[in-house]
């Protein structure tokens, strides 16, 4: 999806908050939840493209406004809620308030029927596709060129795993891109490496 | 006594949620309590820069370690006793030279190696890192302190899939003849992530 979360090359942003010893975590919370959803992985209760996928659901404003670990707990309760363990109202209650949680999913997709292995120096294209659900693609490669650099192990295809879709597992490929062919004449000269699978990818005669 | 129609209608704090959850895990028998217990102390004691630190002082003064580890990081890591969550299926480790430098990022989420590097500081989290560091690194980096000269070239790597990086610092020139421990003792979790240079 197209969501708020995608935010390779938005612009507007102001200076990163640095500071060299800066800490994971700030309250006793963060640490609470960033074990719950761990816990609720181990146990099988979702997998990691689900999580990811239940915090891009989030509504916009939600999302923006939220801390890192509170956009955790948003989606830890989201699915909780949606697969059964816990119903909202449950949690309402014994938070004494709201709980607010992500929006509703919308399809997922299993793997391209036009995959192609690729070798290190091919030149490839990101496909055009808008999708509903979850996607590893950011925004800011869609349809750009670039050379792919080398292959990883294969993993869950994320736009299909998010979704409880029959997939094959796939590699990725590390792509190269030039921040020129990224952002013309606005962005600064580097090179930009992309983990993108291979069902986002089409070759470049 | 209030109408417990109105309590409803203000969001819970995010400590009441937090609570709310850990207390509905523990009414289904899910001990939520051992397992917070036991990842916070794998946050203080585990997921720290330290780890990555000794893989990176080892590197420097081990050639043959320090090929196995840009040839098969998770393999290489391990050895050091460093595991990685199992669907961090591979770990690339990106050499910094004089003339090249790498930085890391996660536009979509927050994604890093934490088990390797420590767990991401706050700002790697913020959305101001997640949006600029793609498109303006040369600027990004100036403003956090990282003025890079105009011959280094930079290379970004966006985390958007489970493979794991980690960037492995230029050593020092002054650090000729150090020990493991006390190469060791000069890595930081922002060389690792490549917003430093040591």
């Amino acid at each position: 999806m197209d969501g708020i979360h995608d935010l390779g090359g938005r612009q507007g942003f102001g200076k990163v908050r640095h500071s060299p010893t800066a800490e994971a975590f700030h309250e006793d919370w963060e640490k609470r939840v960033n074990a719950l959803y761990s816990l609720a992985v181990r146990l099988g209760i979702f997998n990691m493209d689900e999580y990811r996928h239940a915090i891009e659901r989030m509504e916009p404003r939600h999302y923006l406004s939220a801390s890192y670990y509170e956009r955790s707990l948003t989606s830890l309760a989201t699915l909780c809620v949606e697969k059964g363990i816990v119903p909202r109202e449950e949690l309402e209650a014994r938070a004494g308030g709201l709980f607010p949680l992500a929006l509703p999913s919308a399809p997922g997709r299993t793997n391209s029927a036009q995959r192609e292995r690729f070798a290190a120096g091919d030149r490839v294209r990101v496909t055009t596709d808008h999708v509903p659900g979850h996607v590893r693609m950011p925004a800011y490669i869609r349809g750009k060129t670039g050379v792919v650099v080398s292959e990883s192990p294969a993993y869950p295809f994320p736009d299909a795993h998010a979704h409880g879709v029959e997939a094959a597992d796939e590699p990725t490929y590390d792509v190269r891109f030039s921040t020129s062919e990224l952002w013309p004449n606005a962005a600064d000269a580097a090179f930009v490496h992309v983990g993108v699978f291979q069902s986002y990818l089409q070759r470049l005669a | 006594m209030s109408d417990p129609g109105l309590a409803f209608r203000s969001t819970a704090s995010v400590e009441q949620r937090v609570d709310a959850i850990e207390a509905a895990f523990d009414a289904r028998g899910l001990e939520p309590a051992a397992f917070i217990d036991q990842a916070m102390r794998m946050a203080e004691e585990e997921w720290v820069p330290q780890r990555g630190a000794q893989v990176v002082a080892k590197a420097w003064t081990d050639p043959a370690f320090r090929q196995r580890l840009l040839a098969s990081g998770r393999d290489a890591v391990a050895e050091l006793g460093i595991t990685m969550p199992r669907h961090h299926r591979h770990l690339v480790v990106l050499e910094n030279t004089p003339t090249l430098h790498n930085v890391i990022c996660c536009t979509l989420c927050s994604c890093t190696a934490f088990t390797v590097i420590g767990l991401p500081p706050d700002w790697y989290k913020d959305l101001e890192y997640r949006a600029r560091v793609v498109r303006e690194s040369r600027t990004v980096l100036r403003e956090m302190g990282l003025d890079l000269p105009a011959d280094v070239e930079i290379r970004v790597w966006d985390t958007t899939a489970d493979t794991r990086y980690m960037v492995l610092p230029h050593r020092p020139p002054h650090t000729a003849g150090w020990s493991e421990d006390a190469l060791a003792s000069i890595v930081t979790k922002d060389a690792m992530i490549g917003v430093a240079r040591l």
